[in-house]
């Protein structure tokens, strides 16, 4: 296979970016907003300050872990739109650790990013359950499971885990200071935290790139018939891929719960779950690009609510901006596909 | 109407289906279209029905040249083909399947459908059921279907593909008898594309010969079935012989066994293969070969029967446990169910090794530029398999099976590979018999089939013939077991025993 | 019979008009081969822009008009992507409906919280007459009646008529359609568009009739819910049909739970989220192993009919492009 020129990688990577800006450029246009100054907010939002840089750091978190664990389910062809639910079961298992251990820093710590794991695991194998014996795509499976995720949120926080003043959308009581994760100095910065990621993103890499495991997932994703025919156990493995995501996601749970709130809220997830799917997606699926993707993503997610404050604009142009350069990176590929193949 | 065809090409790939094929279907005439697998029989009858577009040539219907971009236009002409699988929609009724694409109506007039169904069947003794589900129907069922529906369109030529694959002996009758009152009642031109040589001598006026995408020869019936024979399968070159080893112990056996599948069941088959064997298995494509291989390998599970393998029943056992067993089998399809599209060579070979947790790529990468070197490989280590010639894609295959296999099991080992690659691959597998491997293939190439078995099995309508020895056989006896007639040196039919030492 | 229970059963029909329309639509793009994911986003969307079209110019049937035009626009993305990018249908939804919905956070917030124009009733005279089915049928208004409508037409195209008949086979082989001179890839692009545009419908449903105005995140969830009520219904446009107000009595029962002094302890969010889990819990289950044990139970014959009502069956060729053989 032809290296294909740097210059058409640098151009199909750089055109369909553009593309996306000056489409929204047009559609704030239209909606009466200048899209010079609402580019520039959004930087500025992200860029203005060491304290927005750590929020940045934070945000960068659950969308690279979540990244890390789909480049493993995606090598192996699978949708899990789950991942939403499988943060939430990491941060009720976390959340209960606190409530029930009395232990010292390091270990209840240990065990909070434990019982994380574990909590989206399993949330995670359900998925898997449902998809490979059930026959239940797992897209359904795991917005169904997100569902009852939700709602295991809410009844948790409204019931056993309410706090005494009254149960409230601003979720459980503050956990104790022993439990909370703890940060760089004055900063918001969580070192822990961004290090659990780069050992996810690193173990994500490896185990696609170096182990015969991460081979046999992505014959699996390729061709999974064929992959059966050379002997690789397609049902076992893909079930491996559903828990390891499970496990990274429940682990951005975990410590959104007591890195970032340092309490159980109904949004903590957040909708990294699906971000993380479009950071993927933007990736190309290599968990060597999630990083970048995800600082992108996250850099817009802490920026744009600065458009709410200054422009009178609602921050959800920010998820946008993420969606539109997606689908355009998307039809480009599609396209350079295309003319590549015509003769 | 009268049909030319005048010099007719098509290529898919290096593979040239047609290769310049001219050729006069006369009015009310069944006309025979012969040959063996990959002959370009299917391919021209796709052109003239316009499925598929040609390269190079003219089609003259009553002297005028025409062109035909869909199926749609050539029925519109008058030229109408019913498919090996017959192309309809299973989850629909019979009537919805006889009513869609029929006229430009918004409303189908279902009422008329169903008389003119119900008619057309009549006249042929079809017992078609309008409101019967077509996947329910058995094959000769829907070819019923669709021979009617295209009556119905009013077609002048009927082309049938292979038609008498997968239905039963009286269905057979019926078809035959349809098909002669279509041709002598009616005037319609029929083609019949077979490989079964008893029933173009029953049925054929004419018959044209085709072989390795050319016309070998046309001839007015009766003629001689050993002429078509000759005409059909030819002489082709010599290929290296292979030296006598003598059969070890027996390997794998398969007892009773009964598979199913759509279109075919075999019964009661039953094989005993010893190491160091030689198994050709000849046969036309559908005739159930695949199936019982597939069996064998631990693919498919048997209906009934057993399947052993070293002294150990594997019956029902997984896919992986058979391959742990050592048996391996090499899809025909190499690049999608062989070999996994989009991964490299040394991917699959990383694949296949007993490599550890942790893939050593360097040392994998060095291996497979050795096994490539040694193999002969046109590729790099790198290159994605997809990209690889048909000629390397079997070498890699070979390449990635283990040593010691206790049995090698191949669909179609040398199918579009040019002579090189072809001896190449057969000195790997002597290699391998050599070291006790026992080896199962399936060709098409019956020179093949004689100079490498120890024994022949030969499938025809899902039932094999029982193995014989090579040495008891000639390239004319095994054409007309393929064609489903006794061999011309025919000796006793033997009884369906386990030939045991 | 009880007033109150006729009001209740009225506004089922009433709210479930949006995913009738949503899910039927969905059934034609489905049947004819193509998945549109983008559901959620685009009744999202075609929500927001159906309101702030109709509070901008005053009229509802403009509203509606933008939402379809916009439905189908969002839906041609999909074809197109699929089509002629060969690109996974499911990728390109699945961005398409995250790019939507925060487009119409964006875009619709000056319209938030805003009263604007909406369908107002309009009884059919005579048939709102009849008693019990007269009061929950028939005194509802055009859109609830469109979607009574389109029940019955996509049922009638698809079963009655010739580009039906086509559409179907298009879905099911569309190797055996292309031999009967249909033109695959212009019915895929027809019913895409078609269906695009009855999830606009849908969308302007909810802010115009059945939950008026526009807030963020307005009709959260019920896109994803047709989807799966599509799978549920078997592609059957009476079974989807039936999913739906399936869907809008397990939403009713949650108001009336919420309301009864046992259940006062459960916050609101949780009786909202039910119906979904439930939905997508009794999808699981139907195409589960466990039913099939259980259909196993039966005569072929008897478990080849429950089988189709209870799982129907995808069209065979979903969600694989056409290549000319």
């Amino acid at each position: 296979m032809k290296r294909k020129p740097l210059l058409s990688q640098l151009f199909w990577a750089v055109v369909p970016v553009a593309a996306a800006l000056f489409f929204i450029a047009l559609i704030l246009l239209a909606a009466g907003a200048n899209p010079w100054q609402a580019f520039r907010e959004i930087t500025l939002g992200a860029l203005e300050s060491p304290q927005k840089w750590a929020d940045v750091a934070t945000a960068w978190v659950p969308l690279a872990l979540v990244g890390a664990g789909m480049s493993l389910t995606f090598a192996a062809g699978l949708w899990n739109i789950g991942a939403e639910g499988q943060i939430i079961l990491g941060a009720i298992f976390a959340t209960w650790v606190v409530r029930s251990v009395d232990l010292p820093q390091v270990p209840v710590i240990a065990l909070i990013i434990l019982a994380g794991m574990v909590g989206g695991a399993l949330w995670g194998l359900l998925t898997g359950l449902l998809r490979v014996y059930a026959r239940v795509h797992e897209i359904f499976a795991g917005l169904g499971l997100n569902f009852i995720a939700t709602a295991l949120i809410i009844w948790l926080i409204f019931n056993p885990w309410k706090p005494a003043r009254g149960a409230t959308m601003s979720g459980t009581e503050p956990f104790p200071e022993v439990t909370w994760i703890p940060r760089l100095g004055s900063s918001r910065l969580v070192p822990l935290a961004m290090v659990l990621t780069v050992v996810a993103l690193l173990v994500a890499f490896f185990l696609l790139r170096g182990t015969r495991f991460g081979l046999e997932l992505r014959a699996i994703g390729k061709n999974a018939r064929a992959a059966f025919i050379q002997g690789i156990p397609t049902a076992r493995h893909m079930l491996v891929a559903f828990v390891l995501c499970g496990a990274m996601a429940g682990l951005a749970g975990a410590l959104q719960a007591t890195a970032v709130y340092h309490r159980l809220i109904p949004r903590i997830s957040g909708g990294y779950g699906y971000a993380g799917m479009l950071v993927v997606i933007l990736a190309a699926y290599r968990p060597e690009w999630v990083p970048a993707v995800a600082l992108f993503f996250a850099a817009i997610g802490v920026g744009s609510p600065r458009l709410e404050l200054n422009l009178q604009l609602d921050a959800s142009l920010g998820g946008v901006l993420e969606g539109m350069v997606v689908l355009f990176v998307l039809l480009a590929a599609g396209l350079r596909n295309r003319l590549s193949h015509k003769p | 109407m009268r049909i030319e065809l005048h010099d007719i090409y098509k290529h898919f790939g290096p593979v040239r289906a047609n290769d310049g094929i001219s050729l006069t279907l006369e009015p009310g005439q069944i006309h025979g279209l012969l040959g063996e697998n990959g002959a370009g029989k299917t391919t021209l009858m796709k052109i003239l029905s316009g499925y598929q577009a040609k390269d190079r040539g003219e089609i003259l219907v009553d002297g005028r040249v025409v062109k035909f971009r869909s199926p749609a236009e050539a029925i519109a002409a008058g030229i109408g083909m019913l498919h090996q699988d017959p192309l309809d929609f299973p989850p629909m009724t019979a009537l919805d399947n006889f009513l869609l694409g029929f006229d430009r109506r918004l409303r189908p007039d279902r009422r008329a459908g169903r008389q003119q169904l119900l008619e057309l069947a009549a006249r042929f003794r079809f017992p078609l059921e309008p409101e019967a589900a077509v996947e329910r129907m058995t094959v000769g069922e829907r070819q019923q279907l669709e021979i009617i529906r295209l009556l119905a369109l009013g077609v002048q030529t009927i082309i049938l593909d292979e038609p008498t694959t997968g239905i039963s002996a009286p269905q057979k009758v019926q078809l035959f008898q349809t098909l002669r009152q279509l041709a002598s009642e009616e005037g319609k031109s029929i083609v019949f594309v077979s490989h079964k040589l008893e029933e173009v001598e029953d049925l054929c006026q004419a018959v044209t010969v085709l072989r390795l995408g050319q016309v070998t020869g046309e001839r007015l019936m009766p003629v001689p079935l050993d002429e078509l024979v000759q005409l059909m399968f030819g002489q082709s070159l010599a290929l290296p012989g292979k030296p006598a080893v003598p059969p070890g112990d027996v390997l794998l056996e398969a007892r009773d066994l009964t598979v199913e599948s759509p279109r075919l069941t075999i019964t009661h088959a039953a094989l005993s293969v010893r190491a160091g064997e030689v198994i050709g298995i000849a046969g036309m494509e559908g005739s159930g070969q695949d199936l019982f291989l597939r069996a064998l390998a631990g693919l498919l599970r048997p209906k009934a029967g057993e399947v052993w393998l070293a002294g150990r029943p594997l019956t029902g056992r997984s896919y992986r446990e058979f391959m742990q067993a050592g048996i391996s089998l090499l899809p025909a399809d190499r690049i999608d169910e062989g070999l996994v599209r989009g991964l490299t060579i040394s991917e699959h070979m990383a694949l296949h090794r007993k490599t550890p947790f942790f893939i050593r790529w360097e040392e994998n990468r060095a291996y497979t530029a050795e096994q490539i070197r040694f193999f002969n490989v046109k590729g790099q280590p790198d290159s994605p398999v997809d990209a690889l010639s048909g000629g390397n894609q079997q070498r890699v295959l070979l390449a990635l099976q283990p040593a010691g296999l206790k049995v090698l099991i191949l669909e179609h080992p040398t199918r579009g590979l040019d002579m090189e690659s072809t001896r190449w691959v057969w000195e790997q597998l002597l290699k391998r018999r050599e070291r006790g491997t026992a080896i199962l293939f399936t060709s098409a190439d019956l020179d093949e089939i004689m100079t490498y078995s120890d024994r022949v099995i030969v499938f025809f309508n899902g039932q094999p013939f029982p193995p014989l020895p090579v040495t008891e056989l000639t390239v004319e006896d095994l054409g007309y077991m393929i064609g489903g007639k006794q061999p011309a040196t025919s000796k006793p039919q033997p009884a369906a025993a386990l030939p045991e030492a | 019979m009880d007033p109150f229970i006729i009001n209740t059963l009225a506004s089922i029909f009433a709210n479930a008009a949006p995913i009738v329309f949503a899910s039927v639509g969905e059934t034609l793009t489905e049947k004819s081969g193509v998945v549109n994911l983008s559901l959620d986003g685009t009744i999202l969307l075609t929500a927001m822009a159906a309101f702030a079209f109709a509070l901008n110019t005053g009229s509802v049937a403009g509203g509606f008009l933008v939402a379809a035009l916009i439905g189908a626009a969002i839906a041609l993305i999909v074809a197109v992507a699929n089509i002629e990018l060969g690109l996974e249908q499911v990728a390109v939804g699945f961005v398409l409906t995250m790019l939507t919905a925060d487009l119409s956070s964006f875009l619709g917030n000056p319209y938030v919280n805003q009263a604007g124009p909406y369908l107002t009733q309009q009884p059919i005279p005579l048939l709102s007459q009849i008693p019990i089915l007269g009061p929950v049928l028939f005194q509802q208004n055009l859109a609830v009646y469109a979607s009574y409508v389109v029940i019955v037409a996509a049922w009638w195209w698809m079963s009655k008529t010739q580009p039906g008949l086509q559409m179907r086979g298009v879905g099911e082989r569309p190797e055996a359609a292309f031999a009967r001179g249909v033109n695959v890839n212009a019915v895929r692009y027809l019913y895409t568009l078609l269906g695009g545009a009855l999830v606009g419908i849908a969308g302007a449903t909810y802010s115009l009739v059945v939950k008026l105005g526009w807030s963020h995140n307005h009709t959260a969830g019920n896109g994803w819910i047709a989807l799966a009520i599509v799978i549920f219904g078997g592609w059957d446009p009476w079974k989807v049909a039936s999913g739906a107000y399936l869907f809008g009595l397990l939403k009713a029962l949650g108001s009336v739970l919420q309301r009864n002094p046992a259940f006062v302890n459960v916050p609101t969010q949780i009786f909202s989220t039910a119906p979904f889990a439930l939905m997508i819990l009794f999808l699981a289950l139907t195409s589960s192993g466990v039913t099939d044990r259980f259909l196993d139970l039966f005569q072929p014959a008897t478990r080849r009919r429950l089988e189709r009502l209870l799982r129907g069956r995808a069209p065979a060729a979903l969600g694989r492009p056409f290549r000319r053989g």
